[in-house]
């Protein structure tokens, strides 16, 4: 398979990523759609690093994963303080920062 | 025989991002992420990566998504709004993600570089096994991986200090003073004795 295949599958899922964080509401779902889009960008990485024909681009990828594995743990963190504040799981009524 | 494991996988891991998206269960969604999660391994392995691979079924789809799993468990189901809170919401981001998508697409596409549509160059045995990623983390980048490492603690300690901290209900005596106005009338009692003061906590500490 040409590595253009990849990379494209790749632009797909971030595509769906981002749908998913312009539609959806819930955060939790958003985090997870933020790992969608995490995920295309490894997939990318891993592309681009076997068209080289170099493994330093899966480095990148395993530390993508790492920055990703943070950002869930402190946004399900976020979720469980909103959750026990009884406040609304929902990024439209969450809007005090909007100004 | 490449072709078909890689359209296999392909289509595992849109249709897996697809239930992510449109799951109104967030149970569900994280179930699909994990199927999105095991497609992908199977197309990094074709990319010949076998660690990255291995790390994404052990630590992705096995630690992150238990996490996961329990806080959806312990939040419960959340109920969305069914219309859109902006008119025409939906057909706006589906535009602007198709945009991106061909934008994206006709970038790299464009880009020029020649090894795009080729395989990639032919790498000896042990391309992207543990040994040569060891190798490269190991020494070649050393300080990020420890500074990985440091992150996925401070993160770790952070998740604890933010899920832990008492509501503001609880703690409304203590800090009367920065907090908005409506909770330091409260905080009195109306009988004619003032009230003991209590000692205020500090941020994030134990019950």
């Amino acid at each position: 398979m040409n590595i253009s295949w990849y990379i494209v599958l790749s632009a797909l899922l971030f595509t769906i990523g981002a749908i998913g964080i312009l539609v959806r509401r819930s955060p939790m779902v958003i985090l997870l759609c933020l790992e969608l889009m995490l995920n295309a960008g490894n997939l990318a990485l891993v592309a681009f690093s076997r068209e080289v024909g170099n493994a330093q681009g899966q480095v990148f990828a395993l530390v993508v994963m790492v920055v990703a594995a943070c950002e869930v743990v402190v946004g399900l963190g976020l979720i469980v303080a909103i959750f026990r504040r009884k406040l609304p799981l929902d990024v439209d009524d969450l809007r005090e920062l909007r100004g | 025989m490449e072709g078909v494991v890689f359209f296999i996988a392909a289509i595992g891991a849109v249709v897996g991002a697809v239930g992510v998206v449109a799951a109104r269960n967030p149970f569900y969604s994280v179930l699909a992420l994990i199927a999105h999660l095991f497609s992908l391994a199977v197309l990094f392995l074709l990319l010949t990566s076998a660690f990255v691979a291995a790390a994404q079924v052990v630590v992705y789809a096995g630690a992150v998504m238990v996490l996961y799993v329990f806080v959806v468990a312990y939040v419960g189901e959340a109920h969305e709004a069914k219309w859109d809170p902006v008119p025409g919401q939906r057909l706006f981001a589906g535009l602007l993600a198709f945009f991106l998508f061909v934008e994206i697409s006709a970038a790299i596409l464009s880009s020029g570089l020649k090894a795009l549509s080729t395989h990639g160059p032919d790498v000896p045995a042990g391309f992207g096994d543990p040994a040569a990623i060891g190798n490269l983390l190991l020494e070649k980048f050393l300080v990020p991986f420890e500074a990985s490492s440091l992150l996925l603690l401070i993160a770790a300690v952070g998740a604890i200090v933010l899920a832990n901290r008492k509501p503001r209900s609880d703690r409304q005596a203590g800090d009367g003073v920065v907090s908005s106005g409506h909770s330091a009338p409260k905080a009195r009692p109306e009988g004619a004795t003032p009230a003991p003061v209590t000692p205020s906590h500090p941020v994030g500490a134990p019950k």
